[in-house]
């Protein structure tokens, strides 16, 4: 244990960092969390790179000594996947918000879990935008008050999980920031499952969602049984799908996808990453020549 | 118009024309394959429809006895491969053109002037005979060559190379249409007495060391000699041919190639695989580019090194999508929101192309900064010849540094530019950052801080300016000349031959292969000129403007072409004429 929290330290950031958040924010028990789930899943803090959009979730990688790359809202996915292409040895862990994720970013969403990368999305899911000070998000409840929603939302919220597994994401599952636990197991089970995965934490945001609050969540989650089995799709879409109560747990798992990194090609006889290798420059002159 | 008439004949200009589907390409790939162990110097390029299947394309063919890489309106042989092409080209046939095809084709002809010079030859028949009416191509390009008295060595290696893939079979009985169409279009040439020109062979032994390629080849082919490792776009025209080329060639040159689902998930994930290091290219066309900018922005912010080419064609919105333009200069100049330094390249010939491809991500590697190659679709579907020499392979240096503890991703220089470390190699924590950040990366509202990074963005474009590419000049170039005709990319070759026709020598013509950031020693080179016109295809003078605006040169005409087609070297004496 002594061991385990020393190796945690290692992403702290000095003690003097100023940190954006609000006091009681969910995001500081995530960040608590990953420290201990990256240690748990025995990442090398040097092959680790943290990858955000923007938003109070996005600053996540400030926070932690480790690489990363805080591009522009909605737009994490395809860095994360650049990287991991580019790299494949490296660890790639997105943190990022429920707008940034399923709303700005949505397009991507779909499509990197087609690509299926070995990389490990966390999102921050307070069901509310929260950096541009309480606007509806994709996952905000109906009914949801907010300045630019007076009446309400009324429209549907998305549901990422059964989304995720509709695409047959090879990982899928949600936590909550209000069980610490259960968030650090759930978080170091992504980040080792091999392929995309998806961590859909429910995160309190104290000052702009006083609907869903720590109280809500908790009154309103539970834990997948023992004996539910992650890897039966139509169940798992069952359960994602269930209404008025939320499990919190591995909703699905499948080892059956092959990762995009090991399918575009110049992996196959060479695993170095692309920064390593040299120019194939008799390649090209030989193409050139076939021009003559 | 000045009717640009043969001089002796040094050139002859074949027009192909039929329906999308119809085989053209395989005609054009016969013919200037014969031409070039021929002998001639050649050119191609091709206009088409944006559709799949019927309408009317076409491609000129041109050859000649010195190098030529333009377009003529004047039609010396015209294939028709359907009916429905008369119509879209009557105006440019006239009665010394000889019209080659089908009789029932033929017999549609109603072009005033023309239809007189017919060689009808049965390419259906002939082909069905042989097997397949598709053959009906290699009859046509074989009495073509009779026509033109060339030798059929080129066209049967032609057709060795494109059927490779069919087999012995298909290559056999393309090699029998080719040498039937060969026999009926020789015996045109007695019984109807068909007149073409004779050009003369002068580049034999030459064109062995030429290279004969598309400019979309060039460009791909000048990104993977830049060290290219990471391609990710989505299909748009007139670009896609470059992802086509790298996608084709991906595998043994180590590129990671992916067809992205949209342009900004194709440039985000580019500046991802640059963070970590790769060496990414990518295409697109001016509405795909649109939806970039704000991660070009990111690429300034970040300081990741991206490479962007840009083909364009005729705007706004969807526009004209398989003709061409240069309405995308404004767009690509500032493209992104925010102050940061950028470079823009514009390639007129395949060699420069290549070259150019090459510096533009050598660049982008050396500053930092995102850096682009801004084409057209006449450039990108034309083929011409060039020499291998011209052809320079850069060395190629990768500025990735290992990194120590400590390392700050943004740490202040004297040039603005911080050693680029990468995440997973060295010691130290790569920490890019979009908003504004301190040296180590991290966010930042210290507004000193800020003034310190702007000026760090900055700064780097004083150095690009001293080694921005100087441009080239034809004509008297001695100092002599009291005017200058600018172009910009793909208009080089058209303005160097026109002029050369007009024998002008008071006027010399200016090529531009950088158009940002302008070289401040291009003002002292243009000083002292009477008049400038800089000609272009868009409607406002863009690179006038820019050329007013950054260098402060006055131009004094500017000669717009913004209907789609590409100049012609008629229109351009005309122009050149009336300097
Ligand atoms: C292109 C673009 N559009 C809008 C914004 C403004 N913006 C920043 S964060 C954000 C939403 C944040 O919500 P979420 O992703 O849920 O993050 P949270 O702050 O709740 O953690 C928006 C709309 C932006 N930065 N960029
Ligand atoms: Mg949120």
């Amino acid at each position: 244990m002594l061991n385990q929290s020393l190796q945690e330290n290692v992403f702290d950031m000095p003690p003097q960092t100023d940190i954006a958040w609000c006091p009681g924010c969910g995001n500081f028990p995530i960040l608590r969390v990953i420290k201990g789930a990256l240690a748990d899943a025995g990442v090398d803090q040097r092959m680790l790179t943290l990858v955000s959009g923007i938003g109070q979730a996005g600053k996540l990688p400030q926070y932690l000594k480790c690489h990363y790359f805080n591009g522009l809202h909605g737009r994490a996915l395809p860095v994360a996947t650049g990287i991991k292409a580019a790299n494949p040895h490296l660890t790639v862990v997105v943190t990022s918000g429920d707008g940034d994720v399923y709303g700005e970013g949505g397009n991507h969403l779909i499509h990197t879990i087609r690509r299926n990368p070995d990389i490990t999305v966390l999102v921050h899911d307070n069901m509310i935008y929260g950096l541009t000070k309480g606007q509806a998000s994709p996952t905000s409840e109906e009914g949801l008050v907010t300045p630019i929603q007076p009446r309400g939302v009324y429209v549907d919220p998305i549901n990422p999980l059964a989304l995720a597994i509709s695409l047959d994401a090879p990982f899928v599952a949600r936590t909550s920031a209000g069980e610490p636990q259960h968030m650090r197991e759930t978080i170091a089970a992504a980040i080792a499952h091999k392929g995309f995965s998806l961590v859909d934490i429910f995160q309190p945001c104290v000052v702009f969602n006083k609907v869903n609050t720590y109280q809500w969540f908790k009154e309103h989650t539970y834990f997948l049984d023992d004996d539910y089995d992650p890897t039966d799709r139509m169940a798992a879409f069952a359960r994602a799908t269930e209404e008025g109560r939320y499990g919190l747990g591995i909703f699905y798992r499948t080892d059956t996808r092959a990762v995009f990194e090991d399918e575009v090609g110049v992996y196959d006889d060479d695993k170095r990453p692309l920064y390593e290798r040299k120019p194939q420059v008799a390649a090209v002159k030989a193409l050139l020549a076939m021009k003559r | 118009m000045t009717n640009y008439t043969k001089k002796e004949s040094h050139d002859v200009s074949i027009l192909l024309a039929g329906q999308a589907g119809q085989g053209i390409m395989t005609i054009e790939k016969i013919l200037t394959r014969a031409f070039k162990e021929e002998g001639f110097s050649v050119f191609a390029t091709r206009e088409y429809m944006s559709r799949v299947r019927g309408g009317v394309n076409s491609t000129q063919v041109r050859i000649a006895d010195a190098s030529i890489a333009a377009p003529v309106e004047r039609v010396d042989v015209f294939v028709a491969l359907d009916g429905h092409a008369f119509e879209r080209y009557c105006s440019r046939l006239t009665d010394k053109t000889v019209i080659i095809g089908d009789k029932h084709v033929a017999d549609m002809c109603q072009c005033s002037a023309a239809c007189k010079n017919i060689v009808t030859i049965p390419l259906r028949e002939i082909a069905s005979d042989i097997g397949r009416s598709v053959y009906a191509n290699t009859v046509a390009a074989g009495a073509i060559l009779a026509l033109l008295d060339v030798p059929l060595d080129g066209a049967r290696d032609a057709l060795q190379t494109l059927f490779v893939s069919k087999g012995q079979d298909v290559i056999t009985h393309n090699i029998t249409a080719l040498e039937r169409g060969y026999k009926h279009g020789s015996h045109a040439v007695f019984s109807q007495n068909i007149q073409i020109d004779t050009v003369a062979r002068t580049q034999k032994e030459d064109n062995k060391k030429h290279v004969f390629m598309a400019g979309y080849e060039a460009v791909g082919l000048g990104a993977l000699a830049g060290g290219v490792d990471f391609c990710t776009s989505y299909p748009m025209s007139p670009s896609t041919g470059v992802l086509t080329y790298i996608a084709q060639h991906g595998k043994e040159c180590g590129v990671v190639v992916e067809q992205a689902t949209d342009e900004i998930g194709a440039i985000n994930m580019s500046l991802g695989a640059s963070y970590a290091g790769a060496r990414p290219i990518i295409t697109t066309s001016g509405g795909g580019f649109a939806l970039m900018e704000e991660a070009v922005s990111l690429a300034a912010m970040t300081e990741t090194p991206v490479t962007v080419h840009i083909a364009q064609r005729p705007g706004p919105a969807t526009g004209l999508p398989t003709r061409t333009a240069q309405e995308d200069l404004n767009l690509v100049l500032h493209a992104g929101h925010g102050e940061f330094a950028r470079a823009i390249f514009a390639p007129g010939t395949t060699a420069e192309a290549f070259v150019c491809t090459q510096r533009a991500v050598a660049l982008a590697d050396a500053y930092q900064i995102p850096t682009f190659i801004l084409t057209d679709q006449y450039f990108m579907d034309s083929l011409a010849l060039a020499h291998e020499d011209d052809f320079t392979f850069m060395p190629i240096k990768k500025h990735i540094v290992e990194t120590d503890q400590g390392y700050k991703r943004y740490a202040l220089t004297e040039n603005g530019i911080t050693p680029r470390g990468i995440p997973g190699y060295g010691y130290g924590f790569v920490c890019a950052d979009s908003d504004e950040h301190d040296e180590s990366g991290h966010i930042t509202e210290d507004l000193d801080v800020r003034v310190q990074m702007v000026q760090k963005r900055r700064k780097r474009l004083e150095a690009l300016a001293q080694e921005a590419l100087m441009p080239s000049c034809s004509g008297a170039c001695d100092g002599s000349a009291k005017k200058a005709l600018i172009v910009w990319g793909s208009n080089r070759a058209v303005a160097q031959e026109a002029l050369a026709h007009t024998e002008r020598d008071d006027v010399i013509a200016v090529h531009f292969a950088q158009v940002y950031p302008l070289n401040p020693r291009v003002k002292e080179m243009l000083d002292g000129l009477e008049k400038i016109a800089v000609m272009e295809n868009n409607v406002t003078g863009q690179f006038a403007d820019l050329l007013e605006r950054d260098l402060g040169i006055k131009v004094d005409t500017r000669i717009a072409k913004y209907n789609g087609a590409p100049f012609t070297v008629e229109e351009v004496i005309n122009h050149i004429t009336q300097l």
